[in-house]
């Protein structure tokens, strides 16, 4: 996951051509690219260990709530995206010359992240128990998590402008709305993800 | 088996009575546009189209949300019929607008959000079909693509929302006063009968194709169960 976001990043500096002006245009857009592919793999890869190891029948046979599963594996995804992204954003900032740590970018990428991680630990669950798992997590993903990428994307790009907070803070109210909004259905239909 | 029933004859004759009426009236009762010409004739089944696919999408998530509650098959039919028939209306749609807008626009595709969530809701539809193809078992298939359904049917509008921030040139034909410069205009009387009747005529095919495709996936089913049995009995 950290080293295909390196060569992520690699290989956008030189599909790109990143000079100093299509950096500010462009960085948070590569960025949410980057953290967007990388979290496929991680999602795809922590419920995949689960399933072959037979530990989801483990995990089912523990006396708590489905929810309570829900939670600790989405956690654990948003964890491991965390740390990913807090190893690339600083070589990101290094390599490019490009300040990445303002408060409001980092509140962005976790809003983000949380989204996008409550999501995908739902479809996730679902791909492993599916013949073509490996191909579908992102299909089913992608379109889902659209909105998180737009405002995510807008929102990073509000923060690199130094534009005022009022023109771009609509992001995130969406970012946080898409979040309460995921979270909750997530917690309601993922009984039924996890029956057997 | 059971007979196909009466009731659904007569739609299916209504359904094919209401669309060739539909398009008598396009061609022949509304007026021609005077800025945009012929080409905006197009309109009416662009829209007709696109109606049923979003009805379609509704119906998809309703049947998911009924099928999480009583688990009956039935409503797994519903949903996957929908979705498969909104698919191909949906397409019809997006090739329909896109004939419009070339000459229009001057472009066959923008960004814009009405473009885009289509295209968006385009590949849930795809995604949901995958989805089911990819699990064996049906009753998981069943509730995971209910649970698609229902992620899709919510995630959709907050798209909608995000990209109409970003930009638009869609026109808002109904209940705008500035859509002109985009290729709006307004609907004289006989524009609004072969709007509406075009609607109506859709959406009677609409149900007439899913009931189609429900009973089709009825006889699937006991094909299934049939092949099963056979099988018990040869070994």
């Amino acid at each position: 996951m950290l080293v295909f976001s390196l060569l992520v990043i690699l290989i956008f500096n030189f599909a790109l051509e990143l000079d100093l002006q299509a950096r500010t245009s462009l960085s948070a857009g590569i960025l949410w690219a980057t953290f967007i592919f990388a979290g496929t793999i991680g999602l795809n890869r922590s419920l995949a260990v689960e399933k072959d190891r037979g530990c989801l029948d483990g995990l089912l046979l523990a006396p708590v709530d489905r929810s309570v599963i829900y939670f600790g594996k989405a956690v654990g995804n948003l964890l491991f995206m965390l740390i990913v992204e807090a190893i690339v954003l600083p070589l990101f900032s290094f390599l490019y010359a490009f300040n990445v740590f303002q408060p409001g970018f980092l509140l962005v990428v976790l809003l983000g992240s949380i989204g996008y991680a409550a999501v995908g630990t739902l479809l996730s669950t679902m791909v492993v128990q599916a013949r073509t798992r490996d191909i579908l997590l992102p299909i089913l993903l992608f379109p889902l998590t659209l909105p998180v990428v737009i405002a995510a994307v807008k929102g990073s790009q509000g923060f690199f402008q130094s534009l005022p907070y009022e023109e771009f803070s609509v992001w995130i109210n969406i970012l946080v709305a898409y979040d309460l909004i995921f979270i909750a259905v997530a917690m309601m239909v993922f009984d039924f993800v996890l029956e057997d | 088996m059971k007979p196909k029933p009466r009731l659904l004859t007569v739609l299916d004759l209504l359904a094919a009575v209401s669309v060739l009426a539909a398009a008598g009236l396009v061609f022949f009762y509304a007026p021609v546009e005077q800025m945009m010409g012929a080409v905006q004739k197009v309109f009416y089944f662009h829209v007709a189209t696109a109606w049923v696919g979003m009805l379609g999408f509704g119906v998809a998530a309703v049947s998911g949300i009924l099928y999480l509650q009583r688990e009956e098959e039935r409503y797994d039919v519903a949903g996957s019929a929908a979705v498969e028939i909104s698919l191909v209306f949906f397409l019809i749609a997006i090739i329909m607008g896109s004939i419009w807008a070339r000459p229009i626009w001057n472009t066959w595709w923008t960004w814009d959000p009405r473009l885009t969530t289509a295209a968006i809701v385009e590949l849930i539809f795809a995604a949901y079909l995958l989805l089911r193809s990819g699990v064996d078992d049906p009753e998981r298939r069943a509730r995971f693509s209910a649970i698609y359904a229902i992620f899709g049917f919510i995630s959709v509008p907050l798209t909608f929302i995000s990209i109409r921030l970003l930009r638009t040139i869609h026109p808002v034909v109904i209940g705008s006063a500035e859509a002109a410069s985009q290729g709006g205009f307004n609907m004289d009387d006989p524009m609004k009968t072969a709007f509406f009747f075009s609607l109506a005529a859709f959406s009677i095919l609409f149900a007439d194709l899913l009931w189609h495709r429900v009973r089709l996936g009825e006889l699937q089913r006991k094909v299934i169960a049939l092949r099963f049995k056979s099988y018990e009995e040869e070994d």
